[in-house]
């Protein structure tokens, strides 16, 4: 099988790949996130603490996510049916794939909102913000670099996923690298494919820890000049100066407490 | 401005299976601060006056007792008016809780929002909001990139932004060095006396009371153990916030010795009653220690003294003190 043969199928193949990982996680944000901030809230001592509301939410979550994907696909055909209408090729696949990626990407959440400041959730209801106030203007905006983490790690496993899914009729690589790379013993290909999954999953993540790193200001921009004022007053001279007068370095003392 | 009657907060503790414990922090709390005073708080670590600021907007709801606040009870409001109240109640935290991915601008802007102001009002507000806290020049930094002075100088300004009658702060210097906590104290001092803002304050920090408020309440085990201001304090025999604001230290009784603690303020500090008494009585004075500190412009002082013999012996020259209009109390 030459290159000229391989193009067009790689081509197409990437193509029903990039749909079906693209719309899984557009239904994993648009069900995951509420999903994730419900947990995170209902959480003891969260914003609307509800152990009730909790522990249902955790449980299905817990169910969602401890199912083997290529069970999953199997169990929720009459689901995948339904909705899409047929049980093959990469438009059936999406809905295994969001099914199976929303609990996940839910549970990412709850730890990134979780892990943002209490004391920010108290200023806001400190200055007449309602509990909706405090998730758009406190919550979401704070936690979104590790949000976009989460999010790069939920599509990563979705590519992965889709692979799997291409095993059993869902179309995109997984099913060529089946169809070609292990029914036609074209093993050149196989490696082609995975060389470009290789290739994909690499720039989903250097996408997202750039735009991440881009979102996050919670270090400050100089981060080595900071470093060096730090250690200057112990190393040099300056030193017992600095001992005179208590906190001798007032612009590190408030970051470096945080 | 300010009014809590018997405020009670009770904490259930999950002791064992099956057991909880009831822990009070707030036991029946009454404090009283004026329209346009600086008022501070002090205890220590889990005296309840955390607890205390956090009930005052209902932050932490309190089991019973009642909050009142420029003239509204808190307790009895809907969970709207509620918020719609906090907006003229500003507050500052310890950490600052300042917004990181928000500029030090759009720190300041965010109560602005809140209340639906355009964005240009909100924008020029927040300007005029630096400019008051001496930082119109960050107003594009991020807060990762100040120092916490200048956090808490932010906080302070977001804390402004609604137009509050009330501060409240939440030991807003003690993440601060001493002479940051000197600068940000001052500016507290300036906004209360320019803008006539009543400010409660709490802290751990004696020298925050001393230098900045007019009146103050000592809480111990969730009580107020003693308040009033700071003139009345000192004015109070056997004040416990008076001996410390001016401690005067353990000064060791000489045998056969009198110890007598003398507060002077106002006119007293003029008179030169140390030397007319040695004078007149033809005693020797010892002075075992001293401290005189300005106290909102007034110069206040506390000095021990020793004099030799018994109590007995000093009754005439004690009350030669008392007559100049110095407070005295025998110590020992």
């Amino acid at each position: 099988m030459t290159w000229n043969d391989m193009q067009p199928l790689l081509w197409q193949a990437t193509w029903e790949t990039a749909w079906m990982v693209g719309l899984a996680t557009l239904a994993t944000v648009l069900l995951g996130l509420p999903l994730g901030l419900l947990l995170a809230s209902t959480r003891r001592g969260g914003l609307l603490q509800n152990a009730g509301v909790n522990k249902l939410v955790g449980t299905v979550v817990n169910v969602g996510r401890s199912l083997p994907f290529v069970i999953l696909i199997v169990a929720i055909i009459p689901f995948t049916r339904w909705v899409t209408g047929t049980t093959l090729g990469w438009q059936a696949a999406t809905v295994p794939l969001a099914v199976g990626a929303i609990p996940f990407f839910a549970r990412l959440v709850e730890t990134a909102v979780a892990d943002v400041d209490g004391g920010l959730v108290e200023a806001v209801q400190a200055m007449g913000g309602s509990a909706w106030t405090v998730v758009r203007k406190a919550l979401l905006p704070e936690a979104l670099p590790a949000l976009v983490s989460a999010l790069t790690t939920t599509v990563i496993a979705l590519v992965g996923y889709s692979a799997m899914a291409g095993t059993v009729g869902g179309g995109g690589l997984g099913t060529l690298a089946i169809n070609y790379g292990y029914m036609r013993f074209e093993t050149t290909f196989m490696w082609v494919i995975a060389a470009e999954l290789v290739v994909l999953v690499t720039l989903v993540q250097l996408a997202g820890e750039g735009l991440a790193r881009g979102l996050d200001h919670k270090r400050p921009a100089t981060a080595s000049r900071w470093t060096l004022h730090r250690t200057v007053p112990t190393q040099t001279s300056a030193a017992p100066k600095a001992a005179e007068t208590p906190a001798p370095e007032p612009e590190l003392t408030g970051s470096a407490q945080r | 401005m300010i009014t809590t009657s018997d405020l009670r907060k009770v904490y259930r503790a999950q002791g064992r299976p099956g057991s909880t414990t009831e822990i009070a922090a707030l036991d029946g709390v009454d404090l009283h601060v004026r329209q346009g005073e600086v008022y501070g708080v002090v205890g220590t670590s889990g005296a309840g006056k955390s607890t205390l600021i956090r009930c005052v907007n209902l932050l932490e709801r309190p089991t019973s007792g009642s909050v009142r606040v420029d003239g509204r009870e808190l307790t009895a409001l809907s969970p709207a008016e509620l918020r719609e109240t906090r907006r003229s109640i500003g507050m500052v935290f310890q950490h600052f809780n300042l917004l990181a991915r928000r500029t030090v601008a759009e720190n300041v802007e965010l109560p602005l929002e809140l209340t639906g102001l355009s964005r240009r009002e909100r924008a020029a507000k927040a300007r005029e909001l630096l400019e008051l806290v001496g930082l119109a020049d960050k107003a594009k930094a991020y807060p990762a990139q100040l120092s916490g002075g200048q956090k808490q100088r932010v906080g302070i300004a977001r804390a402004l932004a609604g137009d509050p009658k009330v501060l409240l702060s939440d030991e807003a210097t003690s993440a601060l060095d001493p002479e940051t906590t000197r600068s940000v104290l001052q500016l507290l001092r300036d906004l209360n006396r320019q803008l006539g803002l009543t400010v409660l304050l709490i802290t751990h920090e004696m020298d925050v009371i001393k230098s900045v408020c007019d009146s103050a309440a000592l809480m111990r085990d969730g009580r107020v153990v003693e308040s009033g201001t700071l003139h009345e304090l000192l004015e109070r025999p056997g004040s416990e916030l008076a001996r410390e604001l001016f401690p005067l230290g353990e000064g060791e009784p000489l045998q056969g010795s009198t110890l007598l603690d003398i507060t002077f303020q106002g006119e007293a500090t003029a008179q030169p009653f140390i030397s007319q008494l040695a004078r007149t009585y033809n005693v020797d004075v010892s002075i075992i220690g001293a401290a005189v500190e300005t106290l909102g412009g007034r110069q206040v002082g506390r000095m021990r003294v020793s004099l030799p013999g018994s109590f007995d012996e000093n009754v005439v020259p004690i009350g030669y003190l008392r007559e100049q209009g110095l407070q005295v109390e025998v110590a020992a």
